[in-house]
């Protein structure tokens, strides 16, 4: 497959796929089981999740990874399955995508915090992120995707590990950032203007913003990202923001909206667009379309 | 009132060895222990709540003035008579079944203590039962629940469903919050308060006491 950030320089808007939470919720996933539990028995399902986004034309696939570090594994004493659940994930996608899209390998938070305002070190931190990045690039990841980071220093302490397990796979570092009256911050209290020094200053190839409060929101937050740095930048949004109709929640924005949106997003020089919580592969498809149209 | 001061300034900057220095030399100087709590760390936690809902500082703000705050308050403790900082109610919080997301709650546990409420943390993936059986034992006056995910919000109308079947309603008050929880759905499960965000829980929580 040709080099990903070859693409990107020459101006070629990318595909990445959709929500993987809400796609294993209705393929039983189960309340308070970790996603991470179809990585064993269960790899036909994550095959399947690819394969719908692969069909509906995204160039960039996850992995079921998102909560794989040991550190957050270890809220459910999986830690010691750390190299097992990366390493099927990446396979159970690599067999039904071959070489037609990049697999990315995401990497989410570690769900602890940092000291002096948490308790975990820089080094446990940095130690469970290279063994969940190890175990990715072994397996063969195209990409590592470090994302919905709120704070910054966890989120450049994973660069850091990525580009030290291989410094020549491309890392996509995003961020979710929360509207205030202020502007942009993280609830860590990050604004886009750090995040995109930080993340570059420590290697990350491509970065940007992930999750977050609609893709309306995303438009701002790109047109942030392009001010302050010349990376290629990514956007993954949510569907909105989960309303609650008659007892099921409902992410609000519809296929045809997102890919409305998502021209906005070309027009201010985004170069990866996706989903995140509450996307399908029809979100996927409709973005697939308006990404044809300019490239 | 100086050093008082001192105590709040620092605690508002997170620096816990200087809190635990001036409440020492307030103790010395025979301010009483209440007066240190109310005046000094209670103070400047409120100070701290409110620039969190103005976005003038972030979590990590917050989270390093509360762990002053505990520090000053370890060293009031054994004053008090009952060896227990004197409380303004009993509140009973925990992040609903299969739920483990609890920054949140954690901050609502914070901004409480901060308001001079006793708090019993259950924790996360809180069992509808067991937020019963705690607030029954404890004699607690709220019953606070957290869930991030639309998926467990249905456990917090477990809850208040128990709490009419054994009539504690109007006993124990109950309040609601979480990113997706809306005061519709609040309205919707009998829930007596939901809370938009921390600060707002607090002044929710004092409502249900009867503090305001």
């Amino acid at each position: 497959m040709e080099d990903l950030l070859m693409r990107l320089n020459r101006g070629e808007i990318l595909v990445s796929d959709g929500a993987m939470g809400t796609m294993l919720m209705e393929r039983g996933l189960e309340v308070g089981e970790p996603p991470e539990s179809f990585n064993f028995a269960r790899l036909k399902v994550l095959s399947e999740i690819a394969t719908l986004y692969l069909d509906a034309g995204a160039d960039i696939i996850q992995t079921n990874t998102f909560g794989a570090s040991p550190l957050k594994l270890s809220f459910y004493s999986l830690e010691d399955k750390t190299e097992e659940i990366n390493r099927n994930a990446v396979l159970a996608v690599r067999k039904v995508v071959g070489e037609c899209a990049y697999i990315s390998g995401s990497c989410g938070p570690s769900g602890k915090l940092l000291e002096p305002y948490g308790d975990t070190s820089d080094s446990e931190m940095y130690n469970s992120f290279e063994r969940q990045m190890k175990a990715l690039i072994s397996a063969d990841v195209d990409i590592i995707c470090i994302e919905t980071m709120t704070d910054l220093r966890e989120a450049t302490i994973a660069v850091k590990a990525a580009k030290t397990v291989s410094s020549s796979t491309p890392v996509i570092a995003t961020m979710t950032f929360d509207p205030t009256p202020r502007g942009f911050y993280t609830v860590m209290g990050v604004n886009i203007e750090e995040a995109a020094g930080g993340l570059e200053s420590e290697g990350a190839d491509i970065i940007g913003s992930n999750c977050g409060n609609g893709i309306e929101n995303m438009i701002k937050i790109a047109k942030e990202f392009r001010e302050f740095s010349s990376l290629p930048i990514v956007i993954q949004s949510n569907a909105g923001i989960p309303e609650i109709r008659e007892n099921t929640s409902v992410y609000p924005e519809t296929p045809l909206f997102m890919a409305e949106k998502a021209k906005e997003l070309v027009n201010v020089g985004v170069s990866i667009i996706g989903g995140c919580c509450g996307t399908t592969p029809e979100h996927i498809r409709a973005i697939r379309k308006v990404v044809d149209s300019v490239n | 009132m100086d050093i008082l001061n001192k105590i709040s300034e620092h605690l508002q900057l997170g620096d816990d060895e200087k809190v635990r220095i001036f409440t020492k030399e307030a103790i010395k100087a025979k301010i009483s222990p209440k007066e240190i709590l109310n005046n000094g760390l209670i103070f400047g936690m409120d100070i701290i709540g409110k620039k969190y809902k103005a976005h003038e500082i972030f979590l990590p703000d917050v989270l390093l003035a509360a762990k002053a705050m505990y520090a000053g308050m370890d060293l009031l403790r054994p004053m008090f008579i009952k060896g227990g900082i004197p409380t303004i109610g009993k509140v009973v919080i925990g992040t609903v079944q299969g739920d483990l997301h609890d920054i949140g709650k954690n901050l609502v546990g914070i901004m409480l203590k901060g308001a001079g409420f006793e708090v019993i943390d259950l924790g996360n993936d809180v069992s509808p039962s067991e937020f019963i059986e705690i607030a029954k034992k404890e004699d607690a006056s709220v019953i606070g629940m957290s869930a991030l995910l639309t998926t467990t919000m249905p456990f917090m109308k477990i809850v208040i469903d128990l709490l009419k079947e054994e009539r504690l309603i109007g006993k124990i008050k109950t309040i609601i919050g979480g990113a997706p929880v809306t005061e519709e759905f609040a309205r919707e499960i009998g829930a007596d308060a939901f809370g938009y965000d921390s600060i707002n829980a607090i002044e929710k929580v004092k409502g249900l006491t009867g503090m305001t």
